[in-house]
């Protein structure tokens, strides 16, 4: 549920749900035989954190709701091969208690226990948070971070998006309204990371969030990514700002320029936690505090 | 007697009485899911009732078609003003005097206003009816501001009023204009501050909040066709109030009329007022024949029942140049949103404001306050206050920090060389109160000592040179409050409200065998009452608490009282309670004397028990007389043991308080840490340390929340920004601080037990302290004044605004 329509709704609205169909399929294929029956008219609910409170508030009409739950194909991480997959319906709980994923991409974690509170993290999924397309949700800018590729199933087989370039705008996004996204994957990151975010308090989307991975060899930063949250209507890679610390030491003057160009690559919106120059400035900074701790833990 | 004999510390222990940390009876039934609130209740056949809301601040509602919604299966009514017109219940009469409308009668005066009611055979059928409902609407010029409100041209909200001057409280200026409400001399005010050696002036606004209680407002209205019977269950603070009102409107007879708060998830206010979500059920259930229940969602509750403060508080205070204070003039414009529909005692349209000297001995003062009509929702409540004292508590509490910064003192010696002494007390202040007692200097030392203030003082001397160097991003910000409260309202001779004079009750029945049922007037709403008050019964008459009912809230069965709010429970019903436990006590003495065959003069009371003067091995219990009180024909003495008490109190009480937050502040984020906060609360006999202490930290978190981030905003159309828990701060476990507690104990002369009341204590000056810690983090770099909320984005701004950003 995205702070931008949370605060463009008028009085009055509801907070009951209209009527829908519900579908519970236990094999993706069901999902996607609804979803190709009922068209735009359906859709998929994986931990639903997003789309209920907009139901409730009924700024999401659905006639046919399919829960995926009963998918245990959706479900579980492997890591294997140096790569890591995450299947969509994971919840952010799963993905904290997971020792093999916290060896294998610790940022995940750290990212994940700064989303909302337990008793969302045990409902809300990796796939749900990066499907719907919320500029909010925290995970879609850490996938960018991670260099994720979204795998895609539709009724014509499946196929592979970049998490980088997945997303459009709010709630626009690469995948169609017939497919359904499974998993989620990535090279096991090497080297140093952080996930920072300030927030007003806990449940709170992020004032302004970064995820960073970093690596060095021999004194120098030999490869760098870095990928904000909530600062613009999609998550935000800056290449460019990964690039200002490659070659460099890591030093105050890299780390500088790595922050000047991330910011130059943001846009956020005045909402109730504070105007766009104000928001700018604490993306600076928490950007900033993003690379240093990645790179103490380089 | 022997070894066994029990001690008479150990009698007294079993007596679970006055100053005993005893357990709360209520937790074991809410900490199980086992409480039962207004929406446990489901009676048979049950309709419910829902709103539709004005999306718009202010708009004339050109027409309504509920025809498609009245078409939808399971719909069997929808109500508008003008289906309430032809029985007078289209508007309202408010606590404060105003009326207010129960359903748009013409217009809309603020957004999320009750437009329509339908009613309907399930909560999911009223939600799609209330979409199908069409209101045409015509916008209209929206103020939110009250001081543009004022304004010769501004919109003209209450059209109702055209053409009256005057309304409950005087004469009204303009069309917005509610009243003008005075106190104190102005013009030897005036005088005393133009001649001064040192004047501090400042606007302080203390912003629009909310109580938001866990429990959103709700009732369920049954009207029994056959025996003529009204019963309103609901959140009610002041269930006795509730059914009077009810009865003036309907014109059904109070004793036909039965109102039932059960179990209520905290109130802090919030549910004081009379809501058109009750009128419009008590209406749908009489015309339907059929219970009708109706819930607020927590948007509704944020958006349209009850706010608190929105108070502009334009203030001057002068002294000498060594600090001693000689004046304070206070300018109030207060912005009461569409309809005056505060919850104060009839007399007091801005409550007991003009507590606003506070702990200090100020020789003269003045206050007015404006009440002023905005396109905002209608309330004025006393949020975990007694009415308006802590916008009073934070107006003084920051003029003095303003004071000190135009002395270039030391703000806790400004505060300690204008206290209230010691030896002053009974003490009357300059706007006409008496304050029954209080030791401020005592207390405030102690606070002094318990942070090691000279050592703050210092590091944070050291923190603003190592900032200034470049060393740090973070300052240290120490906020201070000495505060005083006056609660406990009130005597009937000057509080009442709609003209019920606020005493309050208990009545007491003794059971044959040495246990007891007490009911009292007022409602507990998380307090703790079934505890404290069966403690104060047990020192009284000598029975365990553990062997006391306590019950409230049915007013069928519970003495008549004002209800709970303003922390008069404990000051007045508290009281009582005492009052009647000792009216049990005299007669127990008369029985006693009858069984030991000696004069009633002869006893003297001990404990639990009646002892012959000078022979201590002959006596009777308390259970001993009770059974005897029942079954024994005593000649001249009435069989049974029961005791009522009303009790008017004589004055108010003032609780006092000295409190210390230490913060750490990021200028480049605005965040905030509180490394320290210190609250000593003084609130005279403490009867259950336990939830003084559970009472003071509730009150802290809320107070951190109004500081730190709650509010209640407007856009300039008058859309309400904050009607979510999103937007609406809440803090949970991990925003909350440590806290730690102390105490001084200055009993109030005037209170059977000297007890003074605490549960709003720690909202009242936590508010100005977590405030003034911020202020006082930003001082060393020229920071006189900033509004609250203190969140984030403000506090960055502060940094920003004084050059801190580089």
């Amino acid at each position: 549920m995205s702070n931008v329509l949370w605060q463009h709704r008028l009085g009055g609205e509801q907070m009951i749900a209209a009527a829908f169909e519900y579908h519970r399929p236990a094999h993706l294929k069901g999902a996607l035989g609804v979803l190709a029956e009922y068209g735009d008219d359906a859709r998929v609910l994986a931990g639903g954190h997003s789309l209920i409170p907009m139901m409730k508030l009924r700024m999401a009409s659905v006639g046919h709701l399919i829960d995926l739950q009963d998918i245990a194909e959706l479900k579980g991480i492997r890591v294997a091969g140096g790569r890591v997959t995450i299947g969509a319906m994971t919840t952010q709980h799963e993905m904290i208690a997971s020792t093999e994923l916290s060896s294998a991409a610790p940022v995940i974690a750290e990212a994940a226990v700064q989303i909302a509170d337990p008793q969302v993290r045990y409902m809300g999924t990796l796939g749900g948070n990066v499907a719907n397309g919320d500029p909010g949700n925290d995970m879609p800018g850490l996938m960018q971070c991670l260099d994720a590729t979204f795998t895609l199933a539709g009724p014509d087989g499946t196929r592979e998006v970049a998490a980088r370039d997945f997303y459009h705008s709010a709630y626009v996004t690469a995948r169609g309204d017939d497919e359904i996204l499974t998993r989620i994957s990535f090279a096991a990151p090497k080297g140093g990371y952080a996930y920072e975010k300030q927030k007003r308090k806990i449940g709170d989307y992020a004032t302004a969030a970064c995820a960073v991975q970093v690596t060095m060899a021999g004194g120098k930063v030999t490869s760098a990514s870095i990928a904000m949250t909530n600062l613009s209507d999609t998550p935000i890679f800056s290449a460019a700002a990964g690039a200002a610390l490659v070659g460099t030491s890591g030093d105050a003057a890299a780390v500088k320029a790595a922050v000047t160009a991330a910011v130059a690559a943001i846009n956020p919106t005045g909402d109730n936690r504070g105007p766009a120059e104000f928001k700018r400035h604490v993306a600076g900074i928490i950007i900033g505090r993003a690379i240093m701790r990645a790179l103490s833990r380089a | 007697m022997n070894d066994l004999t029990p001690t008479p510390q150990e009698r007294t222990a079993k007596l679970k009485g006055l100053g005993t940390s005893r357990k709360r009876v209520e937790d074991a039934r809410f900490t199980q899911g086992k409480g039962n609130y207004v929406d446990d209740i489901k009676m048979p056949g049950m309709l419910h009732g829902d709103f539709v809301r004005s999306p718009y601040a202010h708009a004339r509602v050109k027409s309504i078609n509920a025809d498609a919604a009245r078409a939808l299966p399971g719909v069997i009514a929808v109500l508008t003003a003008a289906d309430l017109a032809p029985l007078n219940l289209h508007w309202m009469p408010t606590l404060a005097g105003d009326r207010q409308m129960v359903l748009a009668d013409g217009k809309v005066l603020f957004q999320g206003q009750e437009v329509a009611f339908v009613v309907a055979t399930d909560r999911y059928v009223c939600a799609d009816a209330i979409e199908l409902v069409e209101v045409d609407y015509e916008e209209l010029p929206v103020v939110t501001d009250p001081f543009k409100a004022l304004e010769p041209g501004a919109p003209v909200l209450r059209e109702d009023l055209a053409g009256q001057t005057s309304g409950a409280h005087g004469a009204r200026r303009h069309h917005n204009h509610i009243f003008l409400w005075e106190t104190g001399d102005e013009a030897a005010t005036n005088q005393v501050i133009e001649a001064a050696e040192v004047v501090a002036e400042e606007m302080i606004y203390y912003h629009r909040v909310h109580p938001c209680p866990l429990e959103t407002c709700g009732c369920v209205a049954s009207m029994d066709k056959v025996n003529g019977k009204l019963t309103v269950f609901g959140t009610f603070q002041a269930p006795h109030v509730v059914r009077t009102v009810a009865s003036l409107l309907s014109g059904i007879e109070e004793h036909n009329i039965r109102v039932v708060s059960p179990d209520i998830g905290g109130g802090f206010g919030n549910k004081v007022g009379v809501y058109p979500g009750y009128v419009c059920s008590i209406v749908a259930s009489i015309v339907t024949g059929k219970p009708v229940k109706w819930i607020e969602d927590r948007m509704d509750n944020l958006m349209a029942t009850a706010f608190a403060r929105d108070y502009w508080m334009k203030g001057r205070i002068s002294a000498t140049k060594d600090g001693r204070i000689t004046g304070l003039h206070c300018h109030v414009t207060a912005d009461h949103g569409a309809f005056d529909a505060c919850a104060d005692p009839t007399r007091f349209p801005a409550g007991f404001f003009h507590i606003c000297t506070g702990s200090y001995d100020i020789p003269v003062a003045y206050v007015g306050v404006d009440g002023v009509y905005t396109n905002k929702a209608p309330g004025g409540v006393a949020y975990r206050c007694s009415f308006r004292v802590t916008e009073a508590a934070y107006f003084i509490e920051r003029m003095i920090e303003v004071l000190a910064i135009e002395l270039g003192m030391d703000a806790a010696e400004l505060r300690s060389k204008n206290f209230i002494r010691k030896d002053q007390f009974p003490y009357t202040s300059a706007l006409g109160w008496e304050y029954d007692s209080g030791d401020y200097h005592t207390a405030w030392d102690k606070a002094l000592a318990a942070v090691d203030y000279a050592g703050l003082r210092r590091e944070q001397a050291d923190r603003v040179a190592a900032f200034r160097r470049g060393e740090t991003r973070k300052l240290l910000g120490i906020g201070l409050t000495h505060f005083t409260e006056i609660v406990g309202a009130g005597p009937v001779k000057n509080c009442d409200i709609l003209g019920m004079g606020m005493f309050d009750s208990c009545e007491i029945r003794i059971h044959p065998t040495g246990s007891a049922i007490a009911r009292l007037g007022t409602i507990s709403q998380g307090q703790g009452h079934a505890t404290t008050f069966a403690q104060i019964l047990a020192t009284e008459i000598g029975l365990p608490a553990d062997s006391i009912t306590i019950e409230e809230g049915d007013t069928d069965t519970a003495p008549y009282g004002l209800g709970t709010y303003g922390s008069r429970s404990t000051p007045v019903a508290g009281a009582a309670t005492a009052m009647a436990g000792r009216k049990i006590r005299a007669k127990a003495q008369m029985i006693a004397a009858w069984l030991l065959e000696v004069h009633d003069g002869d006893l003297e009371w001990d404990i639990d028990r009646f002892v012959v003067k000078g022979a201590p091995e002959r006596f009777k219990t308390m259970k001993d007389i009770a059974y005897a009180a029942y079954h024994n024909a005593i000649p001249g003495i009435e069989p049974g043991l029961e005791a009522v008490s009303y009790y008017d109190p004589p004055n108010m009480t003032y609780p006092f308080g000295a409190y210390v937050c230490v913060m750490e502040i990021d200028v480049d984020t605005g965040t905030h840490e509180v490394r320290q906060f210190y609250a000593l609360d003084d609130c005279g006999t403490r009867i259950n340390p336990m939830i003084i202490e559970g009472q003071v930290h509730g009150g802290l978190t809320e107070a951190l929340a109004i500081a730190m981030g709650q509010e209640i905003a407007y856009d300039g159309i008058g859309n309400c920004k904050n009607s979510t828990l999103m937007d609406f701060f809440l803090p949970t476990a991990v925003e909350t601080p440590h806290y730690t507690t102390d105490h001084t104990e200055t009993p109030s002369p005037h209170h059977p037990i000297g007890a003074k009341g605490v549960g709003e204590s720690p909202n009242v000056g936590g508010v100005p302290a977590f405030s003034n810690a911020v202020h006082d983090a930003f001082r060393a770099f020229g920071l006189r004044q900033a509004h609250m909320p203190h969140d984030h984005w403000r506090i960055w701004k502060i940094a920003n605004q004084l050059g801190l950003h580089g």
